[in-house]
């Protein structure tokens, strides 16, 4: 019974998310999920232990859930066959810029904090 | 192939698991970034659909059903997360601040390539979003004129290329520290990045997850203000 009362606050949760995600937001029902879950964690309204489980599972498993998703790029091929030296050319580069600039910022804001305690 | 396949329920979830299954035992014989195993577990199926003449949605009547998943498995990644409240708190400022640079720097070095590449206004904004997870990408490209089907195939192919290079850019610029390679996942390579950041560590998966809703909302808000400064 453990397994299923998990399964169902977390699908409860992310039929709560796809709700309000009729809302005319660009926000997507996993992130309004991924909100209601932390407050109700927050606030104490579910424990670790309502979710912990199954959580881990779904966090485990998240690799393979994106296959179809990638899969899909097979429908799409025209438009990006046109353009596709601009788009692997912005892709690669400005990826390479935000992954380097966010990690070297952060690295040096928590490193300058941690020597000055 | 295809007539006989299109009446089935599991063979796009037979072919997803297996292809990745596969892709997962070539990664622990050779583990060369390009062996992602997700690009290959993609590309293997892509192959297999191909030579079998089977449409993508004869594929995607079962596959679908995995990524249906995705929402879930999203939210449950606010359990790390409030795992490490106490990280998030004590490195508020470096978070905010990090990501909010790292999401200004990609989006103007978008505009500089797009604009050196004289590309069309309609393809730089379809690529301004690329960062971030696809449900917000697609909203972000649709109000400012993109193409929603090109950003979905560029957030994609972000996302692999990001969680591909991770390793080796954290060791060429030194970023040892799981915060920073949290946010710096999170923040490039959106859910797949995060993804990849779960095999890290439990701290480098619960920032990259924090890093998704937080560029996702400065995305939302950054893109229009500097389309309207350049157009």
């Amino acid at each position: 019974m453990k397994y299923i009362h998990q399964f169902l606050i977390i699908i409860l949760i992310s039929f709560l998310g796809e709700l309000l995600s009729f809302l005319p937001l660009p926000i997507p029902a996993s992130v309004y999920g991924l909100l209601i879950m932390l407050i109700v964690l927050y606030t104490g309204v579910l424990k670790l232990s309502d979710v912990e489980d199954v959580a881990d599972w779904f966090i485990l498993i998240m690799p393979v859930l994106f296959v179809p998703s990638a899969v899909s790029l097979m429908n799409v091929q025209n438009e990006l066959m046109e353009n596709l030296v601009t788009i692997m050319i912005v892709l690669v580069i400005s990826t390479v810029i935000v992954m380097v600039v966010t990690g070297k910022v952060a690295q040096y804001m928590i490193e300058r904090k941690e020597n000055h305690e | 192939m295809n007539n006989l396949l299109i009446e089935t329920t599991y063979f796009g979830i037979v072919l997803s698991l297996s292809t990745y299954w596969l892709a997962v035992q070539i990664r622990k014989r050779w583990s060369y970034p390009i062996f992602n195993p997700l690009l290959m577990s993609a590309l293997f199926s892509i192959m297999i659909l191909y030579v079998l003449n089977i449409d993508f949605q004869t594929y995607n009547q079962g596959a679908q059903m995995i990524t249906y998943l995705l929402t879930p498995a999203t939210v449950c990644l606010a359990i790390p997360l409030y795992k490490q409240t106490q990280i998030l708190m004590k490195h508020f400022s470096a978070i905010l601040i990090s990501l909010l640079c790292g999401c200004f720097m990609g989006l103007i070095s978008i505009v500089i390539l797009c604009f050196l590449l004289k590309a069309s206004e309609t393809l730089l904004c379809s690529l301004m979003p690329k960062s971030i997870t696809t449900a917000i990408a697609i909203g972000v490209s649709e109000l400012i004129g993109g193409q929603s089907t090109i950003t979905v195939g560029v957030v994609i192919l972000t996302g692999i290329f990001g969680a591909m290079i991770a390793k080796s850019i954290f060791k060429i610029f030194h970023i040892h520290h799981p915060v920073a390679r949290g946010l710096a996942l999170g923040n490039s390579a959106h859910a797949i990045g995060t993804a990849k950041a779960i095999e890290f560590g439990e701290i480098e998966a619960a920032m990259s997850s924090l890093s998704i809703v937080i560029s996702g909302v400065l995305t939302v808000f950054l893109v229009p203000m500097i389309i309207q400064l350049i157009v």
